[in-house]
């Protein structure tokens, strides 16, 4: 990808995400998670107030995003690598929610890598609001495109 | 909501949850792909890594950190966690054995609750890192 300084401060076309229990569930098992409180709702409203999501959970938020989502970079699929990635929670996310989410371009440039050559970044933040307007997380992610293709 | 652990009880040093993961398979990585809508294809289809030049498909960075998550969610409980940050190393390959693990590196006060700091990692069976991370989660 040539680098575009003109990326960083776009935003996406916000997206909606509601919270889905089947989802959630389905999430706890893929990483292997057999916390009571994602799959007991009695449970989880005694000591959750509701059923939560995995603090990893909005990584799902993908399903409910298109190409408008997030600012376009075309990086090679061959050879993007997912650097980093921070979730900061402000209020309970729970199964019921509905949440709003907006994705920002936070950063792009370039950076001389070892065995990978040339190595661009993007940084990115999309905040996440519930059907109050609070603002319950923001999930940043760094993605990484590699010179060439990346391996061990 | 239930703190299950004490601020005044934690001390600088301790260790969080720890969690094994073992045998890493493929399947890890397809129900992932499911579950995540990452269908990044370096993940589960084999004919596209070979192409290119990879041995075999490694796991999703964000399956591995979903995994060390439940360190953080079975030290402090499912909705205490308030900063879960992760930096990918090293790829994670089928077959391996992961242990995700923390401690507590400090404690503070912020929005009138009180917060457990501290460092997380995932090692491989070989003791590389896959990950390194840090969290904060809230205590009773």
């Amino acid at each position: 990808m040539a680098i575009d300084k003109k990326l960083i401060g776009q935003t996406g076309t916000p997206f909606t995400v509601p919270i889905e229990w089947s989802k959630v569930r389905e999430f706890a098992r893929a990483i292997r998670d057999p916390n009571p409180v994602y799959f007991d709702r009695e449970l989880a409203q005694k000591e959750c107030g509701g059923v939560p999501v995995p603090p990893t959970f909005l990584q799902a938020a993908s399903f409910w995003m298109d190409e408008h989502s997030m600012p376009a970079a075309n990086f090679d699929l061959r050879r993007i690598l997912h650097g980093e990635q921070d979730f900061e929670f402000l209020k309970p996310i729970f199964v019921g929610d509905v949440l709003t989410g907006v994705a920002r371009v936070a950063d792009v440039y370039e950076k001389e890598g070892g065995r990978g050559g040339k190595m661009t970044f993007m940084l990115t933040e999309i905040e996440y609001k519930n059907q109050k307007g609070e603002t319950v997380a923001f999930a940043r992610g760094t993605l990484v495109e590699t010179g060439q293709a990346v391996s061990s | 909501m239930a703190a299950k652990i004490k601020y005044d009880a934690v001390k600088v040093g301790d260790p969080i949850v720890t969690i094994t993961i073992e045998n890493v398979s493929r399947p890890d990585f397809v129900r992932y792909a499911g579950a995540s809508g990452d269908f990044v294809p370096l993940h589960y289809d084999q004919t596209f890594v070979e192409a290119a030049g990879i041995p075999t498909v490694f796991a999703q960075g964000m399956w591995t950190a979903g995994c060390l998550s439940r360190c953080l969610t079975d030290y402090a409980g499912a909705s205490q966690v308030r900063r879960f940050k992760v930096r990918f190393a090293r790829q994670v390959w089928p077959g391996d054995t992961l242990t995700c693990r923390g401690k507590v590196t400090g404690k503070s006060e912020k929005h009138g609750e009180k917060l457990v700091e501290g460092e997380l990692e995932v090692v491989n069976q070989k003791g590389e890192a896959a990950i390194k991370g840090s969290f904060a989660v809230a205590a009773g």
